[in-house]
């Protein structure tokens, strides 16, 4: 199978299954829908290279990320959601008329005008887990510092919020 | 590269577009959740895209900035949503109107 025929065909599967999570009903559907999304987005990520980001795709939001969303679903205990009762049409309309005109937008934009781009010569290098290290510990040192005080501070929110009393 | 550029960054707008559509159409804060997440995953699609296009490992160390991020606000959301579930037992945004007026 030629490269190219299996990126489509991973990004028929992801729009697919992210119009499903979008207008399945029920929750844990829409979960497990968006797992298959996040499994094409990582076949994605290996055609472009990028090998250690599609093992982390497939880690952190199909592993970690996907089973916090199965367990809350649980824990909620939430069935089959009533059918989306009254539909505000004009809402609707305008939203889609406002998504498309920004996707169309952006999107003939991309087609008309890429003069902007310019590749640069020579192959690609930048994919494997040693560059990414390199440029994660020299040139944004500061940046993956500030992302663990993040997780920390996520970390201490989620316990306060969820705990029922301290 | 595999394909061209513009064909990532069109799957990425779309899926980026079906993310909002989620947003603004849905009433269930988990689907809504979702669709954050879609639409960061778009985002995340089009730096590496990018990243790819122009042989830099910027947009890959962004992505993995991105990916610490969503894995945060989850946390943060989900334990949200659980607070407001055991106020109000329904997790429906429309019936979650508190602050409104």
């Amino acid at each position: 199978m030629s490269l190219p025929l299996l990126f489509y065909i991973a990004a028929l599967i992801a729009v697919g299954s992210a119009v499903l999570v979008v207008l399945n009903k029920n929750v844990v559907y829409s979960a497990l829908l968006l797992v298959l999304c996040f499994f094409s987005l990582a076949i994605i990520y290996l055609l472009l290279e990028a090998y250690f980001l599609a093992v982390l795709e497939v880690f952190i939001y199909a592993g970690a990320i996907m089973v916090l969303f199965l367990f809350v679903i649980m824990l909620l205990n939430l069935g089959r959601e009533k059918a989306l009762e009254h539909f505000k049409y004009l809402q609707r309309g305008l939203s889609i008329f406002l998504v498309v005109l920004f996707f169309l937008g952006v999107f003939l934009l991309l087609l008309n005008d890429s003069s902007a781009l310019h590749q640069p010569e020579g192959g690609f290098s930048a994919g494997g887990v040693y560059s990414l290290g390199e440029a994660l510990f020299t040139k944004y040192l500061l940046p993956f510092e500030v992302a663990s005080l993040l997780l920390l501070v996520a970390l201490i929110g989620t316990v306060y919020l969820a705990k029922r009393k301290i | 590269m595999v394909v061209p550029l513009e064909h990532v960054i069109a799957l990425s707008l779309a899926l980026f577009s079906i993310g909002v559509l989620g947003v603004l159409f849905r009433r269930n804060a988990i689907t809504i959740f979702m669709s954050i997440e879609l639409m960061l995953n778009a985002v995340n699609l089009a730096l590496v895209g990018f990243s790819r296009y122009y042989n830099s490992v910027d947009g890959q160390v962004f992505v993995f900035l991105v990916m610490t991020l969503a894995a945060a606000e989850v946390a943060v959301g989900l334990a949200i949503i659980i607070a407001v579930y055991r106020n109000r037992q329904t997790v429906n945004i429309d019936e979650i109107n508190l602050m409104k007026n």
